[in-house]
């Protein structure tokens, strides 16, 4: 009778990625491969210090003799780390340096445009929208714009490319830079070290809160071409800021690598709320092509009543491994990871979080939300580990897992290890489905199937949604819906 | 209003309602009693559009017009409404921003402006004091942790809200006591309208002391048996349902 719902749903689901388009810009690109004259390539392109180029070294050689991780529940064929390009940047776009939009390749703009992100400070400000974003983009290897960086300066907050920082606070840079995630950290930690070419740097000064959001946008668009973004934020005493990352790729038959590093450092009372919103191209329904996002990430908080949260939105990538982390040292410091993984056709998904309890009375909170539909594979995987040093330790960690049909798995991992007797340890999982009964409520009032996926969903993840700024968790909980349109026959 | 002519209703095969002819006007209020497993919510769910509820044969009219080639909220949009028999839960949605999110798609399927979140907020606890629903419901996960008789209101509190023309209403009393059954009976009461009809489903009498229904119709074994007017139920209530012994069978 009626297979109407049904059908349109359908071809809602097998709507393109909407993000997939190739921007054509004529590139500056590295020859494939990867070797130590990869590395000087990329140093030279970038008029590094000798120091740096060393690091890069050692880390290279480093990851020579270390072996791919093959412990998470994800499968995937062997890569070829000689097959990729570990450069590219657009041609038309100067070197590091101070620059104004007006240098920068007019298709790159249009890109931009076309992916809703906001680089023209005039029209942001000219727009009604308050409170404003600072923008940073990530254009494959390079920066290509950094937003309101005149005003922050006022503020004396520094926000810019890190290849910038490392010319212009090169002590700054070589303090931090790998305190918190070492190069032999992993395999691919290792090995972003090695080749990493540009990402944000951000540093807020003792005693000040961050007057808007920060965020940075990375695009891949090179073809053969790997991304290996590296991100250091450091907030001095006192001080606080919201940073937000955000992501997209063009549509491709072949896997790209993403592997990026993210060290966040805290000082005594500072605080770090980072949020992703992960969407890179997740590969056909058939599991062709996608991203692989294999990410570090990781908070240091150093100082006493430091305070990291991490808030994540996965809904892209073929693969992503992934878990952001606190080592929560300072006494009474806290830590956070707010999650949403989803995972829809073939993806898969492993990831979760690790909270290092070390400084006394230090508590952390983690959220899981895991959202597996079609033959998909989504694992949490969580390790609350608790030093002898942490006594009055605390940690609430909640895991809820669900299921939209019945080919797709969810998996959860949870170890806990504690030396400290006084510690508290609190673990809940659930596992749920969207039923049928649910959605038709929905539909009976009046809501598009698509609608009633995103409504169901989002009170799922509201936990997590809310603790995205305002904006993003409007546009988050759209972006669940698509995922997972068409998921419910 | 509503024109339902020889319907037949299958699940996975099986033909749950057998030829049903019912015709609604504008207006009226029509009650339909049956013993349980006749096919009493069958018939709200295929009228509401569910998925995996086959017509074979027979057509649906609203209005003049074809309901069965039409999605749920389609049909909702041309003014369905049904007070479900089993409420659902939904959690993590409040029934503030469920029936926000219901009341703008249908506002925006008639081609009207959405309201915003104020004038909703104004509208929900107004028609909540009515229904003697506590404003602190509505910032409570849809359904999630309410009685029986909250889960209920807040069905007749959404009917309230989204101004159906067609208000199928599927054994609203049940699970009710006397005193909120009167505040229910009024709420559904204060509804009726000459541009708004009523199916009013109840497997007992009680309900119809409250909603005076213009006709009574006994649905048993997949079919209307009788209908007749409200004396109807009063002999029901004496006599049973044992009367209508399954003639196919
Ligand atoms: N999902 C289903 N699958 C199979 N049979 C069903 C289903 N739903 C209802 N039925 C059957 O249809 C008949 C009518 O059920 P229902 O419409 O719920 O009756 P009522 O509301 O009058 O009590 C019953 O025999 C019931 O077992
Ligand atoms: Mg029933």
């Amino acid at each position: 009778m009626t297979d109407t719902p049904r059908s349109a749903a359908l071809e809602l689901a097998s709507q393109p990625y909407k993000y997939g388009f190739v921007t054509d810009v004529p590139s500056d690109t590295a020859p494939l491969g990867l070797s130590e004259d990869t590395l000087r390539f990329i140093s030279t392109k970038k008029n590094e210090p000798s120091w740096l180029l060393h690091w890069r070294l050692e880390a290279f050689r480093a990851w020579t003799s270390m072996k791919e991780p093959r412990w998470a529940k994800v499968h995937y064929p062997p890569i070829d780390y000689q097959a990729a390009s570990y450069f590219s940047a657009p041609k038309a776009g100067p070197k590091t340096g101070p620059k104004t939009l007006d240098d920068v390749d007019p298709e790159i703009l249009r890109t931009y445009e076309k992916l809703g992100i906001p680089l023209r400070e005039q029209e942001i400000l000219a727009g009604v929208t308050a409170p404003s974003v600072a923008v940073d983009a990530v254009f494959d290897s390079v920066s290509v714009a950094t937003t309101f960086k005149k005003e922050l300066e006022k503020h004396g907050i520094i926000f810019c490319p890190i290849s910038e920082a490392v010319l212009k606070y090169p002590e700054m840079v070589q303090k931090y830079l790998g305190s918190v995630v070492p190069v032999r950290d992993n395999f691919f930690a290792a090995l972003n070290s090695a080749v990493f070419t540009d990402g944000s740097f951000v540093y807020i000064p003792p005693g000040v809160t961050c007057p808007m959001e920060l965020s940075t946008y990375f695009r891949i668009n090179a073809k053969n071409t790997g991304q290996f973004e590296r991100t250091l934020i450091v907030a001095d005493h006192g001080a606080s800021v919201s940073y937000l990352e955000g992501c997209s790729a063009p549509q491709r038959d072949e896997n790209q690598l993403h592997a990026a590093v993210v060290e966040l450092v805290a000082l005594d009372d500072a605080s770090i709320k980072y949020s992703t919103v992960q969407n890179w191209y997740p590969g056909d329904k058939n599991g062709k092509g996608g991203i692989y996002n294999f990410v570090t990430k990781r908070g240091a908080c150093r100082g006493k009543r430091s305070k990291i949260s991490w808030t994540q939105v996965e809904t892209g990538s073929a693969i992503t491994w992934k878990y952001p982390s606190c080592i929560l040292q300072g006494d009474e410091s806290v830590g956070a990871f707010y999650s949403v993984a989803v995972t829809n056709n073939a993806q898969q998904a492993d990831t979760g979080t690790k909270m290092i309890h070390i400084g006394k009375n230090t508590r952390s909170t983690i959220i899981s939300k895991g959202i597996s539909a079609g033959r998909s594979q989504n694992s949490y995987r969580g390790l609350v580990k608790i030093l002898r040093s942490a006594s009055g330790a605390r940690n609430k960690s909640q895991c809820d897992s669900l299921l939209i049909g019945d080919a797709c798995g969810a998996h959860t991992f949870p170890v806990i290890e504690s030396r400290q007797p006084s510690a508290r340890v609190e673990h809940e999982a659930s596992t749920s489905k969207v039923s049928e009964e649910q959605l038709f409520y929905c539909r009976q009032r009046g809501l598009s199937s698509e609608d009633a996926m995103a409504l169901i969903i989002g009170g799922f993840c509201r936990e997590v949604l809310q603790e995205l700024p305002m904006e993003f968790a409007v546009e988050a909980q759209k972006l669940l819906g698509i995922s997972l349109e068409g998921s419910v026959g | 209003m509503l024109e339902i002519k020889n319907l037949h209703v299958a699940i996975d095969g099986k033909e749950i309602l057998k030829g049903i002819d019912l015709s609604l006007p504008d207006g009226q209020v029509h009650a339909i009693m049956g013993p349980n497993g006749s096919g009493k919510s069958t018939l709200s769910y295929v009228l509401a559009g569910r998925d995996g509820y086959t017509v074979t044969q027979g057509s649906v009219t609203l209005k003049g017009k074809d309901i069965l080639s039409l999605s749920p909220d389609q049909r909702a949009a041309q003014g369905v409404f049904l007070a479900m028999q089993y409420p659902v839960e939904i959690p993590g949605v409040t029934t503030m921003s469920f029936l926000k999110t219901a009341l703008n798609a249908l506002r925006k399927a008639r081609g009207q402006n959405p309201l915003d979140a104020l004038q909703i907020l104004k509208l929900l606890r107004e028609k909540a004091k009515a229904l003697d629903l506590s404003q602190e419901l509505l910032s409570r996960a849809v359904n999630v942790g309410f009685s029986g008789g909250e889960k209920k209101r807040n069905e007749v509190l959404q009917m309230a809200v989204l101004e159906p023309s067609l208000c199928l209403l599927d054994e609203t009393d049940s699970g009710l006591d006397i005193d909120a059954l009167r505040v229910v009976a009024n709420g559904v009461n204060a509804l009726r309208a000459p541009s708004r009809s009523m199916l009013v489903i109840t497997h007992y009498q009680r309900l119809l002391d409250y909603i005076k229904p213009d006709v009574v119709h006994v649905l048993a074994y997949g079919k209307i048996r009788q209908s007749g007017g409200p004396e109807l139920a009063k002999e029901l209530e004496k006599t049973g349902y044992a009367a209508f012994a399954r003639e196919d069978a």
